[in-house]
C-alpha cells in the first residue's frame, strides 16, 4: 500500500483556495552575483571549467542559493523549485561531475527544505519544496543527425535511469514533490514521470508530480512537435499535481496557450513565463510591473491556479505577480467528460 | 436503422491496416527488405487515405520483429505528417509493445493484452501500460481459451474490467476485442459467430461503462479468401449491424469498403444472410453466388508515379501541389486541346489546382518554399498557354483584385515583397509589381491608371517607415480611398498604427508575413467581410495608440543616461592595440572560402520557416520542407561558386580614434591631429535596471589613444543578369533563392573579413582556422555593428563610413538617399574590439538627445530629427 502523502493534500487544499506563486529562475538570479570560476569550483577537484555549472553551487556555494531562496520566499512565493534544473548525470558530464548528481541533488532540496520550513514557522503559511528535473540535453525523439533520422543518442531506460538517480536524492533530500518542466521533448517527460512511479513504489510512498511543457514556436508546438494538447493527453496519466507551460516565450505570447489548456486540463493548471521575450542582447527587459499586469490579466480571466517567473524574472517580479494575483480566486478545475483521447503530435478526442 | 447507422458510423474509427505485417503483403515486402523508407510511403497513404489511428505490427517468425518494430516507429517520429495521429503499438509478443512504447511520445494504444496466461500477468502488463500512458486492446481471452459465444465474450469482458477498474485504470482507456471470427466455413459451430459478436457489442458496452470495442476485420471473411468482392461485401454488411450495436473501431482498409446501399442487392442479401446466420443454407447460397463476383473489384497496390495516370486535370493538380515542373507543358497542351477555349484550361484545372495549394498554405499544410514552387509551374503552364489565348483575342478571366506593390524610395530590397506577390498571384490576384525604388507618384499614377483595388507598400530599412508615411500622405492628398496595406522587415503594427494610419484615412493595415497577406487581401475585396475587418483593424490601431499615450514609460534625461554609462577602466582593460592600422581590398575574394561563413538559420527565415539550422531540416512540422528547400539552395550555391555568378569585393580598415563626450573622433594617423571624422553616437535613454548602464558605443573607445575599423562587402555583382535570365524562365523560385543566397554570401564574407582582422590586421585573436559554429553564435571578441541596425541606429552615419573606406571606388556600392546599400547584397560596419564591447539597441531617445546630436553632427533640428524618426517618440 503506497503511504499517502501529506504535503499533497496540503497543497491540494491551498491552491484550491488561491493562486500559488511559485518563484523565479535560479539562474539569472546567480548571474548577478558576478561568481568566477573559483566560485563555482569551490574545494572540488575537477578538471573541467565550471564556470556556468549553477547546480553545483549547492554544494560549494550553498549560502547563496539559500540568499536567493530567501529573497523568491520575500517576494511572496508558496513554492520553491531546486536549483537542480541540470544537475543529472546527462548535463552534468559537460562539467564532469556526474558522479556528483546525488550530492548536487540532496544539498539543493535541504538548502530550500531549511528555508521553506523557516518561512512557514516564522508566518504559520505553508511552503512547499518541488525538486525541478530539467529536459537534460539530449532527446529521445528526434534524431541529432540530418541523414539518419532513425538514430537516437539516448534510450528509453538510460533516459529514465539518470532521472531515477535525480528524483531518489531529491526526495532524499526532503522535497514534497517532483517537478518536470521546461518539457521539449514529450518523451523525455514520460521516461521521468516513469521515473518517479518507480521512485514511488520503491519507497511505497506516494511521488506526487508537477509537469511543465515548454514551446518552440509560436504556434504552439514543443521541439518533438506536439500541440500544448497532445502534449496534455500523452502525460495525463501522470495525474499530475499541476500542469501548465513555462519558460518559451514571455506572458503575451503564452497567453492563448494557456487559453487552451485552461479550456481542457482536469489539473490545476500552474504556468511560470518569462519576463517578455529577450532584447537584441538576449536579455529580458520587460518591468516587475508590466508582468504582473499580464499575471492580473490572465487570472482575472480564470486562466491559472499557480504562477511563477522564469527566464529573466527577478524577486521583484514574484512580488508583482503575488500582488496581481492575492486578491482573485483561482481557476475552476473542470470535470471533463469521459473519452477516448489519444494523440500523436495533434490530440485525437473520441467521445 | 439507416439514421441510427449513419450517426454512429459518423463516430467510428478507422485504424490505417496497411502497416501491417500480417495484413499487407507488399509492407511485408519491404519490411523484410529492410526498405523501411518505402514503408513510410504506405504509411503516409494511410493517413492521407483517413485513417484515423496507424496499426503497426511487425509480428513474423522471419524478421527481428522487435528490432523492426523499434526502427520504424522512430522512423515516424521523423515524418510529422505521419506522426501526426496516434499509433496502434500491435504485437502477440509483449517485449514487442514494450519496446515499441520507449519510442512513441504521443499517447497510443496497445494491441494487446488478455488473461490468458492468468490475471497475474494481465494486471503487471495492464500497470505497466499505464505507466507508459497509453490505452490498451484486452483480448476476451482467458485462461480458458477465446471467448466464442457471446455470453462467453461478455463474461471476460466483463471481469477484465472490474480487475482493470479495481487497480484504479481509467475505464476510458480500455478498449475490447471481443473477436471477430471467421464465417461461412462449412462448419456448423461457426454460423453464429458474427452474430455473437454483435450482441457480445450490446451487451458489453450496457455493462462496461466508457469502454470502447475494437476488432479485426479480415477474419470475418477468411472463408473467401481470394474474391474480393464477397469479402467486402461481407465487411460492409458486418460493420452496418456492428457499429449501431457498438463496435468503436476496427482494424480495417479504408479505401476498401464498399457503401451498404451500392452493394449488389444480390450479393448483400445472401452477405447479410451469413452474417446475421439468418437461415441454415446461408452459406451454401452465398459460395454459389460468389462465383459470379470472381475476381471484380480487386484494387492493385499503388505504383509508383501513378499520378502520370491520372486523368490530365489531375495531373495538373497533382504537379501543382507538389511543385512537379517535368510534365507541365505536356499536360497543359493536352489540356488545351481538349477545349476550344485556352482560357478555360487556367479558370478550370490549374485555378483549381492552385486553390488546393492555397488551402493547404492556409491550414498550415503547405510551406512558403513549397508554394513558391508551386507557383513557377503556375506560371510555366500559364506561359505555355498565353499565345493561344491571345491568338483568340480572348480576355483573360477576371482576378479578384488588382493590386499594386512597390519597395518604397531609398529602398531596393524586395525579397519579402516578391514572396508576397508569388503568393498572391497564386490566389488570384492580379499584381502589378513596381520594384524597387519607386517615388511615391510613381505609386499612385499606377494605381489610378490600372484602377487597382490596393497598394502595398515594402521596405527593409528604417529610413523607408518615414518614405511610406510620405505615401500614405500623399495618397491621402490626392483623394484615394484604396487600402493601403504595408510590408516588411522594419515595419511593425505599432509603426503602422502611429505614424501611418493617422496620415490616410483609407484602409491602413500591417500584414506581418506572406502567410497572412492573402487573407488580409481576400477579406478587404470581400463584400460581407470588408467593412467589419477595417473597422476592427481601425479601432485596433486607435487602441495602440491610446495604449502608448498613455504608457510610454519615461526616459531618463540625457544627462542621467551619461552619467549612468558603461564605465569601462582602461587603466586595467586597455584598449586592443592593432598589429596594423591602415585600408585593405579585396577585389575579387574567392566565394567557395566563404560557404563555410554561412549562418542559415537567416536563410530559413527569409522563407518564413522558423527554426535553427540544423536543428530545422529535422523539425516535425516544417522539417520536410526545410530539408527540401536546403537541397534546392545548395544545388544552386554550388554552380554559383563553380559557374563564378558573383563578384565578391570588400574593403576594411583600421584607424586611430579616441573618444570625446558621445563622439568617436577618427585620425589620418597616431599623432592623432588631423581630424579625418566626427562620428557622434547615440546613447540609450530607456529606464535601466539597476546595475545595468544606458549604453553608448562611444563608452567602449578611450578618451586617449584608440583605434576603430570600418568594412563594406558586397556580393551582389553579376546578379543582374542571372535575374534577369530567371524572370525570362518565369521562374521567381530561382529568382529569391539566388537573392537569399547572396545575401547570406554577403553576411558570410562580412564575418570571414572580421575574422581575418581579428587575426591578422588588428591581430588579437591568435591565428587558427576558424571555428564557423562558434563564429555564427559570435563567441569572440570583439563587435561589427552596422549603421541604420540596433547599437547605432542612425543610417546617416553610412556616408561617413564609406568616405572613411573610400568604399565605392574600391567596392562598387553605391548609397540611396535613403543610404540603402547597392547592390542588395551589401553589408558594412564599424569593428570595435575591447573585450568590454557588446551588442546593445539604443531603442528610443528623447527631445533632448535629439537636440544634442543635432548639434553635434552639425545639421538643423528637422534634418536631425527625420533621420532619427525610428527611435523617437
Amino acid at each position: 500500500m503506497i503511504a499517502p502523502s501529506e504535503a499533497e493534500a496540503a497543497f491540494n487544499a491551498a491552491i484550491a483556495e488561491r493562486i500559488l506563486v511559485k518563484d523565479g529562475p535560479y539562474g539569472t538570479a546567480v548571474q548577478a552575483l558576478g561568481l568566477v570560476e573559483a566560485d563555482y569550483r569551490g574545494q572540488l577537484s575537477v578538471n573541467l571549467d565550471q564556470k556556468g555549472n549553477n547546480d553545483v553551487l549547492n554544494i560549494t556555494r550553498p549560502e547563496a542559493i539559500a540568499g536567493i531562496a530567501r529573497a523568491y520566499l520575500d517576494a511572496g512565493a508558496d513554492i520553491l523549485a531546486t536549483n537542480s534544473f541540470n544537475a543529472n548525470a546527462i548535463s552534468q558530464a559537460d562539467y564532469g561531475l556526474e558522479h556528483l548528481v546525488g550530492d548536487i541533488n540532496r544539498a539543493a532540496a535541504r538548502i530550500l527544505r531549511a528555508e521553506a520550513d523557516a518561512a512557514t514557522a516564522r508566518d504559520g503559511r505553508r511552503r512547499f519544496v518541488v525538486g525541478a528535473l530539467g529536459p537534460t540535453n539530449k532527446t529521445l525523439s528526434l534524431s541529432p543527425k540530418v541523414e539518419d533520422p532513425g538514430y537516437r543518442e539516448v534510450d528509453f531506460d538510460g533516459v529514465k535511469a539518470v532521472y531515477r538517480e535525480q528524483i531518489d536524492a531529491l526526495l532524499e533530500g526532503g522535497v514534497d514533490f517532483i517537478l518536470i518542466e521546461t518539457v521539449f521533448d514529450t518523451l523525455n517527460a514520460k521516461a521521468a514521470a516513469f521515473a518517479a512511479m518507480e521512485a514511488e513504489e520503491a519507497r511505497q510512498r506516494r511521488v506526487p508530480v508537477m509537469l511543465s511543457m515548454t514551446l518552440t514556436d509560436l504556434a504552439g508546438r514543443n521541439l518533438s512537435g506536439q500541440t500544448v494538447e497532445a502534449f496534455w493527453t500523452s502525460i495525463a496519466h501522470v495525474k499530475p499535481l499541476t500542469v501548465g507551460l513555462n519558460c518559451s516565450f514571455g506572458a503575451t505570447e503564452l497567453r492563448p496557450h494557456v487559453q487552451t489548456l485552461a479550456a481542457r486540463v482536469d489539473s490545476p493548471i500552474l504556468v511560470y513565463p518569462n519576463a517578455g521575450l529577450p532584447n537584441d542582447m538576449g536579455a529580458y527587459d520587460e518591468l516587475p510591473e508590466t508582468t504582473g499586469g499580464f499575471i492580473r490579466d490572465w487570472a482575472e480571466q480564470g486562466l491559472i491556479n499557480a504562477v511563477g517567473g522564469c527566464c529573466g524574472t527577478t524577486p521583484a517580479h514574484i512580488a508583482a505577480m503575488a500582488r496581481a494575483v492575492a486578491d482573485l480566486p483561482p481557476r475552476a478545475v473542470p470535470v471533463l467528460t469521459p473519452a477516448l483521447r489519444l494523440s500523436g503530435l495533434e490530440a485525437a478526442v473520441f467521445a | 436503422m439507416t439514421d441510427t447507422f449513419a450517426n454512429a458510423a459518423s463516430r467510428f474509427i478507422n485504424i490505417g491496416e496497411r502497416t501491417n505485417v500480417t495484413g499487407s503483403a507488399r509492407f511485408k515486402k519491404l519490411i523484410m527488405a529492410g526498405d523501411f523508407t518505402t514503408a513510410l510511403d504506405v504509411a503516409r497513404d494511410q493517413v492521407e487515405n483517413g485513417a484515423q489511428v496507424l496499426d503497426i505490427n511487425m509480428d513474423e517468425g522471419l524478421l527481428e520483429s522487435e528490432a523492426a518494430m523499434v526502427t520504424f516507429l522512430k522512423l515516424i517520429a521523423a515524418e510529422p505528417d505521419i506522426a501526426r495521429i496516434p499509433l496502434m503499438v500491435d504485437s502477440s509478443k509483449w517485449a514487442i509493445i514494450e519496446a515499441g512504447l520507449k519510442c512513441v511520445a504521443g499517447k497510443c494504444i496497445v494491441n494487446s493484452i488478455s488473461m490468458k496466461e492468468g490475471e497475474a500477468q494481465f494486471l503487471a502488463q495492464s500497470r505497466l501500460v499505464r505507466r507508459y500512458g497509453a490505452a490498451v486492446v484486452v483480448m476476451a481471452f482467458d485462461e480458458q481459451g477465446q471467448a466464442d459465444t457471446a455470453a462467453r465474450k461478455l463474461e471476460i469482458c466483463a471481469r477484465a474490467y472490474d480487475l482493470l477498474l479495481a487497480d484504479g485504470f481509467n475505464p476510458a482507456d480500455i478498449i475490447f476485442d471481443p473477436n471477430i471470427f471467421a464465417v461461412a466455413t462449412g462448419i456448423e459451430e461457426h454460423d453464429r459467430y458474427a452474430l455473437d459478436f454483435i450482441e457480445a457489442c450490446k451487451a458489453i458496452k450496457a455493462r462496461c461503462p466508457h469502454a470502447r470495442i475494437s476488432g479485426g476485420l479480415s477474419n470475418l471473411s477468411f472463408a473467401f479468401r481470394g474474391n474480393e468482392a464477397v469479402r467486402r461485401a461481407m465487411h460492409s454488411v458486418f460493420l452496418y449491424h456492428a457499429i449501431p450495436a457498438g463496435l468503436d473501431m476496427a482494424i480495417v482498409n479504408a479505401g476498401q469498403l464498399d457503401v451498404y446501399d451500392q452493394l449488389d442487392p444480390d450479393l448483400r442479401e445472401a452477405a447479410e444472410d451469413v452474417v446475421l446466420a439468418r437461415r441454415p443454407d446461408a452459406t451454401e447460397r452465398l459460395i454459389t453466388l460468389a462465383g459470379r463476383f470472381t475476381n471484380s473489384g480487386v484494387v492493385a497496390e499503388k505504383a509508383t508515379e501513378a499520378w502520370r495516370e491520372f486523368p490530365v486535370g489531375k495531373r495538373l493538380e497533382h504537379a501543382l501541389v507538389n511543385g512537379i515542373d517535368a510534365h507541365v507543358v505536356a499536360d497543359t497542351e493536352e489540356a488545351r486541346l481538349l477545349t476550344d477555349r485556352p482560357i478555360s484550361v487556367i479558370e478550370g484545372p490549374l485555378m483549381d489546382g492552385m486553390n488546393v495549394v492555397g488551402d493547404l498554405f492556409a491550414t498550415g499544410k503547405m510551406f512558403l518554399p513549397q508554394v513558391v514552387k508551386s507557383a513557377r509551374v503556375m506560371k510555366k503552364a500559364v506561359a505555355h498557354l498565353v499565345p493561344f489565348i491571345e491568338a483568340l483575342k480572348e480576355e483573360g478571366a477576371a482576378p479578384k483584385a488588382r493590386i499594386v506593390m512597390a519597395t518604397v524610395k531609398g529602398d531596393v530590397h524586395d525579397i519579402g515583397k516578391n514572396i508576397v506577390g508569388v503568393v498572391l498571384q497564386c490566389n488570384n490576384f492580379e499584381v502589378i509589381d513596381l520594384g524597387v525604388m519607386v517615388p511615391w507618384a510613381t505609386i499612385l499614377q499606377t494605381a489610378k491608371d490600372q484602377k487597382a483595388d490596393m497598394i502595398g507598400l515594402s521596405g527593409l530599412i528604417t529610413p523607408s517607415l518615414d518614405e511610406m508615411v510620405t505615401v500614405a500622405t500623399e495618397m491621402q492628398r490626392a483623394g484615394f480611398t484604396m487600402p493601403l496595406l504595408i510590408g516588411g522587415a522594419t515595419t511593425s503594427k505599432v509603426h503602422t498604427a502611429l505614424r501611418i494610419a493617422p496620415a490616410y484615412s483609407g484602409a491602413t493595415i500591417h500584414v506581418l508575413d506572406a502567410s497572412r497577406a492573402v487573407g488580409v487581401a481576400s477579406t478587404l475585396v470581400s463584400e460581407t467581410l470588408c467593412e467589419t475587418y477595417v473597422e476592427e483593424i481601425a479601432n485596433d490601431y486607435a487602441d495602440i495608440r491610446l495604449k502608448r499615450s498613455g504608457v510610454q514609460s519615461p526616459l531618463t534625461p540625457l544627462a542621467e543616461a551619461r552619467a549612468n554609462g558603461l564605465k569601462v577602466d582602461f587603466a586595467t582593460e586597455p584598449p586592443v592595440r592593432p598589429a596594423h592600422t591602415g585600408r585593405w581590398v579585396e577585389a575579387d575574394f574567392p566565394l567557395e572560402t566563404l560557404v563555410p561563413f554561412i549562418d542559415w538559420t537567416p536563410f530559413f527565415r527569409a522563407w518564413e520557416l522558423h527554426g535553427n539550422y540544423p536543428a530545422i531540416l529535422e523539425d516535425p512540422v516544417v522539417g520536410a520542407a526545410a530539408r527540401t528547400l536546403w537541397h534546392d539552395a545548395q544545388a544552386m550555391l554550388e554552380r554559383l561558386v563553380q559557374e563564378k555568378w558573383l563578384t565578391a569585393k570588400g574593403v576594411a580598415a583600421i584607424w586611430p580614434v579616441r573618444r570625446e563626450g558621445d563622439d568617436i573622433l577618427v585620425f589620418a594617423d597616431e599623432s592623432r591631429a588631423h581630424l579625418l571624422a566626427r562620428l557622434p553616437m547615440l546613447r540609450q535613454q530607456v529606464v535601466k535596471r539597476e546595475g545595468r548602464a544606458n549604453d553608448c558605443l562611444a563608452d567602449i573607445v578611450s578618451p586617449e589613444a584608440d583605434w576603430m575599423g570600418g568594412f563594406a562587402v558586397t556580393t551582389g555583382h553579376g546578379i543582374e543578369q542571372r535575374l534577369q535570365e530567371f524572370q525570362a524562365q518565369h521562374d521567381d523560385f530561382s529568382d529569391i533563392l539566388l537573392k537569399a543566397l547572396a545575401d547570406r554570401l554577403a553576411e558570410a564574407f562580412a564575418e570571414a573579413m572580421h575574422h581575418r582582422i581579428r587575426t591578422q590586421y588588428w591581430g588579437y585573436e591568435p591565428q587558427a582556422a576558424p571555428d564557423y559554429a562558434a563564429l555564427i553564435r559570435e563567441q569572440y571578441q570583439g563587435i561589427r555593428p552596422a549603421p541604420g541596425y540596433p547599437a547605432c541606429p542612425d543610417h546617416s552615419l553610412k556616408p561617413l563610413l564609406f568616405d572613411l573606406l573610400q568604399a565605392p571606388e574600391a567596392t562598387g556600392i553605391t548609397l540611396t538617399e535613403s543610404f540603402a546599400m547597392w547592390p542588395t547584397a551589401a553589408v558594412s560596419g564599424f569593428y570595435f574590439a575591447h573585450p568590454q564591447s557588446h551588442y546593445f539597441g539604443v531603442a528610443r531617445v528623447g527631445e533632448d538627445q535629439l537636440t544634442d546630436y543635432a548639434g553635434r553632427r552639425g545639421v538643423d533640428l528637422d534634418q536631425a530629427r527625420l533621420w532619427l524618426r525610428p527611435n523617437l517618440d
